[in-house]
């Protein structure tokens, strides 16, 4: 695998994703600076970190999801590339409109910093092939706008053709309004782009990948990209 | 009469608002709203919030800044998935 990752000014949470991609993918990935304009040659993933692009400035992701480097960007997922936001990696790809819907203030009003549990909804897509259908995994949150929400028709599409990859939801895993922290539209915690190359999701896998910290059940995310890549190859 | 004063470019003041789109839940308007409840100020019915930019742009045409505006907000200081926008040219 030959990752790389995102950094724009604010964002701080591009080294945590850097140490779990060497360590669970095996290969310590180049950190891409947003003013760039090309990706590193052979790159096969890349990653938009979370954190705090723009000072959240305008909206969550707006400024970011502008940069330079982002053509680069949109060209590699418009060639199938795989691409995953986490976060404000999320909010930013739903501003660059390589995903739908937009992520909207919490519900509550509060920035939600706690674990939470992920209902995974299918295994047979790149992101998702390290875990089983239905599994539930426990992860951090760390946001205050991570409230999904689209149009009526989007949320259709997104159901009808099985794009929500997770949920928040109990540790038995039921979707139940008391376990879906920030309010999303059907619990919605993560949704691929219809071609199923882009990922972007609120919780942070990445924190969740050693056990010398805590549980481990973030590792599946890269295990099963790496798997994925590696037969891809 | 100083050159200077000639030749300075024309600006003309203008303003985008940005409202949330009808139907779409707007808790930080919702929250607002409580707290002016709180504070006893009364008959207010619902708030919802959005953004004013008061923006500066050369020259003196309306119509082209009413077209620079408009690309502006489309491309950044809207989200219209969410958010309607008005511009507004003040002269």
């Amino acid at each position: 695998m030959k990752a790389a990752v995102l950094v724009f000014p604010g964002i701080n949470r591009e080294r945590d994703m850097a140490r779990t991609l060497k360590l669970v993918c095996g290969r310590e990935p180049a950190m891409v600076w947003h003013a760039e304009t090309a990706l590193p040659a052979g790159t096969d993933l890349v990653v938009i970190p979370g954190g705090f692009s723009y000072g959240d400035y305008l909206r969550c992701g707006a400024i970011a999801a502008r940069s330079p480097v982002m053509d680069a960007v949109r060209a590699f997922a418009g060639k199938g590339g795989l691409l995953l936001g986490v976060c404000n990696g999320f909010q930013i790809l739903c501003e660059m409109g390589l995903l739908p819907g937009v992520l909207m203030r919490n519900e509550n009003l509060r920035f939600i910093c706690r674990e939470v549990y992920l209902r995974v909804e299918r295994a047979d897509t790149a992101f998702t092939g390290g875990y089983s259908a239905g599994q539930v995994i426990r992860v951090p949150v760390a946001h205050g706008e991570g409230n999904y929400i689209a149009d009526g028709e989007s949320i259709a599409r997104l159901e009808g053709e099985g794009r929500v990859m997770f949920r928040y939801c109990s540790p038995d895993g039921m979707v139940d309004p008391n376990w879906n922290h920030n309010g999303a539209i059907n619990a919605i915690a993560g949704i691929v782009n219809e071609r199923g190359n882009v990922l972007g999701m609120m919780p942070h896998p990445e924190n969740y990948v050693e056990a010398a910290i805590g549980p481990t059940d973030g590792r599946g995310l890269f295990a099963g990209l790496t798997t994925h890549l590696s037969k891809a190859a | 009469m100083a050159r200077d004063s000639c030749d300075k470019p024309r600006i003309m003041k203008a303003r985008v608002t940005v409202t949330l789109k009808t139907g779409i839940l707007d808790p930080q308007g919702k929250a607002i709203e409580g707290a002016l409840r709180s504070l006893g100020i009364e008959g207010v019915a619902s708030v919802r919030q959005g953004k004013v930019f008061d923006i500066e742009i050369e020259g003196s045409d309306r119509a082209q800044a009413e077209a620079l505006l408009k690309q502006a907000a489309d491309k950044l200081l809207a989200n219209t998935v969410i958010e309607n926008y008005r511009v507004e040219v003040l002269g």
